[in-house]
């Protein structure tokens, strides 16, 4: 209390400026008088007395200090004139503060940028209540390799049972037609249970969300839309619950709309901007058994308070019990198990190793930052000697010092931090433009107070860490040589020129690891550009459409692949006669060359003749439908047998295509062709399916990887729901879209047609987060490069200027330009050597640590390791090369007059 | 001629705060003069501490100053203890007593007199 009472008190003081000296001086002054009375009356004669008073009293500026300094607050008076000398100081030198405050807003500016990625993809909650219940659970078979199998109908039941979860619910992000209105229109819809609000815990805006405890078959009619659909298609209509919309010409009724903040789950943007939700219990299409599961993503909200590990264990004995239970729907071999994960995990997926890999880099580079600049301050204190010898001579203790110091470089980092935010903050719109689509949560990053927050500290810990050795070193010198020495060449200047090594050293071990980084990155994209694709996407463009799904099969117009293909085949002659338009092909969306597209039902169980007619858990292939035209549109080559020709119909005998991969895995040693399978669907005829043809391996499933098995079915054989055709030539791709539209829509007016783009664009997106932290990495390792250039040009710059004496005294005795030169580089060269090194150490742990982001090159690879280092050295000479010139041309009579 | 010891750390407050409770309001160098007399002149209470010490009192609330004329009619700052001030003097007085007593108790004890 009473020290409260003081502090505010000389708080109030310090900041209203009150001071007590009037009032010291006068009681000083009676203080005085009465003494010398005393020492009157004691009997010594008067100028006597008044001298003893005054003896007797001390020395009166030191009370008047202590005085004033119970008065107000001496740190805090303290603090404001470092800081305002600390200005003057910046002002006295503006082109060595401002390169300070450059450098440091470069590296503090890069640092938050992806900082600010970061916070909003991993570190950011989801937007739901609670979300550290909110998981994704995944069954897998690793026994037949299969992932992410998906759960029936049982299943499902038995989680809902279990007692683990509060709610669980499936959901599956496609897209939906609507239709009945003037223009067809399309947007992403997803159908999922009854409980996936209550799984995320948003209510309605408007309206209702669907009742989790609704346990109708199917679908139970009813659809909720986004606050965004609501404004567009129904002009924000405040009595829109309860009315009607179609989705491919089935009625649904709307209970609600969702608020304006509501944003989905899931892992693409598009995903994240679903416009609809359909709601839907599944049970009347699939018959309830355990074995047949539906491939659609589950998510569940976990009873409260318990954590997603206790969960597993659970879960695990769940399994453990069901396998005992259904030993013929469970085989050991199969190995079902249950993988639980928090669903802000899943949604950043693979994302995050680049991300953190990009944090790092950039964290480098505000490393080599922050030790360029401790090496200018370094520079400087060597020119401030004088100074510090002064103001220790006048009484300044070392610690005074030290702080003054420490203000100085604490307020050069803080502007700096403050001006790369600023800069930062003004450019997010150009800036984001270069963070890719597929990013997730791409929308949620933003310049927040967080970020701002996050900046300052980076710069106040920098600066207190970096600026806290220089000053230390910088106050520390010997008064006497100093003085005597005009300043030059201090005393401290051994200690200091050493550390002004070791920091170079250490800036380009850590440009080094960056270079090396970026390089290994580089050669992985470049292999993956490279590589040879196996199927051509120049001049093909892809356009999506969907036929209607509807609920009830008997309104359904292409049921059959016959009904269907009187569709495809008039709708593609059509779109043949466009201009430019050569060849066209269709096929459902899976087989869309690395689309990862919606509706990505495709792999199946497959059945061969001989071998798992009785197995229960057969091995899964990827499937996808295509017509005939499509390998040749592609340009994917026939290796063996035959492929698809118009005489197979849906009345002929059901044929495949398989690619050699699948040969391999499924035939090896044998010749396919001929052989029989069994993949069922909802749209196959029941019985064998005979293998006709093998193309080569193609990368249309992975760049990185070309042997993933894959199987190919008729679209006249197999009708499909979910399209992409595709148009070969010369065409427009800003018009083709609406061309195709009308010739699609010209066969049959419901159906809508969306997203064209051309398969070259398709394969750069599909590289976009590759190209984005190998771009950033690559950036940040020629900043890195330019700083550590910078730093050992300062550096030798510093060297020769100190040795310009000794390089005089050697001049006059007969040294040639040569050996000045030679003697100078080999300073530079000393530092190189031990920055590099010291770099090979780290960068070989770094690269160990992202092998997981290469592709084609070991982390080890010895050109990129030697090219690096030989490019480091290259600029480590080429930045000693111009103080060496200088060193060359130095004037011996001169110099040593000087001195 | 031996030098005369500073006034402990810390014990000025006490002295100050007890010499306002038995001499009632005081200037600052009445204070100094009764502390010096009180201990027999043993002690020299250093000014440079004294003026700081009783701003710091002041802002504490334990004291209170305000001017007045002194004996020679002269105008002096004349400080006095406040409420607050003589029960920060009372727990104070009764932790020194305490100590003192503690202490006193370790310079008895003799190696025999223990068990």
């Amino acid at each position: 209390m009473r020290f409260l009472r003081r502090f505010f008190i000389r708080l109030s003081n310090f900041t209203a400026g009150r001071r007590a000296d009037q009032r010291l001086q006068e009681e000083m002054a009676e203080h005085l008088a009465l003494q010398t009375e005393e020492n009157l009356r004691a009997g010594m004669p008067p100028a006597e007395a008044r001298r003893q008073a005054a003896l007797k009293l001390g020395a009166a500026q030191a009370i008047r200090e202590h005085h004033n300094a119970e008065q107000g607050l001496p740190l805090a008076e303290n603090l404001l004139l470092d800081i305002r000398y600390a200005f003057r100081m910046l002002l006295r030198a503006p082109g060595f503060s401002l390169i300070v405050i450059a450098t440091m807003a470069l590296g503090v500016g890069a640092t938050t940028a992806i900082y600010s990625v970061i916070d909003a993809t991993l570190l950011h909650p989801l937007p739901y209540p609670n979300p550290s219940e909110i998981v994704h659970i995944e069954a897998n078979l690793p026994g037949v390799g299969a992932h992410d199998v998906g759960f029936s109908i049982p299943e499902l039941k038995d989680l809902q049972n279990s007692g683990i979860f509060q709610y669980v619910s499936f959901c599956f992000h496609g897209s939906e037609n609507v239709t009945g209105s003037a223009q067809p229109t399309h947007i992403d819809g997803a159908t999922v249970s009854p409980s996936y609000f209550a799984v995320l815990g948003v209510d309605a805006a408007l309206g209702r969300t669907f009742d989790p405890h609704d346990a109708s078959l199917g679908s139970n009619g009813e659809v909720i839309i986004s606050d965004g659909l609501w404004k567009r298609a129904f002009g924000a209509d405040p009595h829109i619950v309860g009315k009607s919309l179609r989705l491919d010409n089935d009625l649904f009724q709307i209970v609600g709309v969702m608020p304006a903040s509501f944003r989905d789950q899931g892992q693409t943007s598009r995903e994240r901007g679903t416009e609809l939700w359909a709601s839907d219990g599944f049970s009347d299409r699939t018959p309830p058994m355990r074995g047949t599961r539906l491939q659609y993503d589950t998510i569940a909200r976990l009873q409260p308070g318990l954590s997603p590990q206790a969960a597993q264990g659970r879960l695990d004995a769940l399994i453990a019990s069901l396998k005992k239970q259904y030993p013929a729907d469970y085989p050991p071999q199969a190995a079902w198990s249950i993988h639980l994960t928090p669903l802000a995990e899943t949604l950043v997926g693979n994302v995050r190793q680049s991300l953190l890999l990009l944090f790092g880099a950039v964290g480098l580079v505000l490393l080599i930052s922050c030790v360029n600049v401790a090496n200018l301050l370094l520079a400087r204190a060597s020119a401030r000697g004088r100074e510090m010898a002064v103001r220790q001579a006048l009484g300044a203790a070392r610690m005074r010092l030290v702080r003054q110091l420490l203000t100085e470089s604490l307020l050069l980092f803080v502007l700096g931090g403050i001006t790369g935010f600023a800069v930062l903050f003004c450019a997010r719109k150009f800036l984001l433009q270069f963070v890719p689509e597929s990013l997730p949560r791409l929308n949620d990053i933003s310049i927040s107070w967080g970020v701002l927050a996050f900046a300052i500290v980076v710069s106040v810990a920098a600066g207190a860490i970096f600026g806290l050795a220089p000053a230390w070193l910088t106050s520390r010198l010997d008064l006497t040589t100093t003085l005597r020495q005009e300043g030059r060449g201090s005393n401290g200047s051994r200690k200091r020129s050493r550390l002004r090594h070791v920091l170079v050293i250490g800036e380009l071990a850590l440009s080094l690891v960056l270079l090396i980084a970026a390089g290994l990155l580089l050669r992985s994209f470049w292999d993956l550009f490279k590589v040879q694709l196996g199927f051509n996407p120049t001049r093909v463009m892809a356009i999506e459409t969907t036929l209607p799904n509807p609920n009830d099969p008997k309104t359904d117009i292409y049921h059959t692949a016959t009904q269907e293909s009187v569709f495809l085949r008039e709708a593609l002659r059509r779109i043949r006669t466009l201009p430019g338009v050569e060849e066209t092909a269709v096929s459902d969306r899976a087989a869309l060359p690395l689309g990862h597209g919606q509706n990505d039902l495709r792999q199946r169980p497959l059945i061969r003749e001989g071998q798992e007619e009785q197995s229960s858990e057969p091995p899964r292939i990827d499937t996808s439908i295509v017509s005939p035209e499509y390998f040749h549109v592609l340009g994917m080559t026939l290796v063996r047998g035959r492929l698809f020709a118009d005489q197979d119909l849906e009345d002929t005998p059901s044929i495949a295509v398989i690619n050699q991969a699948a040969a391999r895995k499924y035939w090896p040693n044998q010749n396919p062709v001929g052989k029989r399978v069994i993949i069922r669907s909802r749209v196959a005829k029941p019985g064998w399916t005979m293998i006709v043809g093998v193309i080569a391996d193609a990368r249309t499933e992975s760049l990185a990887d070309a042997g993933i098995p894959q199987m190919y079915f008729d679209i006249y054989q197999r009708p499909a729901k979910f399209l992409a055709l595709y148009l070969r030539g010369q065409v427009d791709p800003a018009a083709i879209l609406a061309q195709v539209r009308t010739h699609v829509q010209a066969v049959d007016p419901e159906i809508p047609v969306f997203h064209a783009e051309t398969l070259n664009d398709v394969l750069s997106s599909s590289l976009s987060v590759r190209r984005f932290s190998m771009e950033m990495v690559a950036l940040f390792a020629a900043t890195a490069l330019l700083l550590a250039g910078l730093g050992i040009y300062g550096t030798i710059s510093f060297l020769v200027n100190e040795q310009s004496r000794e390089i005089a005294i050697r001049f006059a005795l007969g040294a040639q330009r040569r050996d000045i030169l030679r003697m100078v580089l080999r300073q530079g060269l000393t530092l190189a050597a031990a920055g590099a090194g010291t770099g090979l150490v780290g960068a070989l742990i770094v690269s160990h640590l992202m092998a997981g982001l290469l592709y084609g090159v070991s982390p080890y690879d010895l050109s990129i390791f030697a090219g690096v280092t030989a490019v480091l050295t290259a600029v480590a000479i080429a930045a000693s090369y111009i103080p060496a010139l200088r060193a060359m041309r130095l004037d011996p009579i001169t110099t040593l007059h000087a001195e | 001629m031996k030098e005369k010891p500073d006034v402990l750390q810390g014990t000025l407050a006490l002295m100050v705060l007890k010499t306002l409770d038995v001499l009632g309001p005081q200037h600052g160098w009445g204070i100094a003069r009764r502390i010096e007399q009180i201990s027999g002149d043993l002690l020299a209470v250093n000014q440079g501490t004294l003026y700081p010490l009783l701003l710091k009192l002041e802002h504490e609330g334990s004291v209170a100053s305000e001017w007045g004329a002194s004996e020679n009619n002269r105008r002096a700052r004349f400080y006095r203890l406040t409420v607050t001030g003589r029960k920060q003097l009372q727990t104070e007085t009764r932790d020194w007593n305490q100590t003192a007593a503690i202490i006193a108790r370790f310079f008895e004890v003799k190696a025999e007199d223990l068990p």
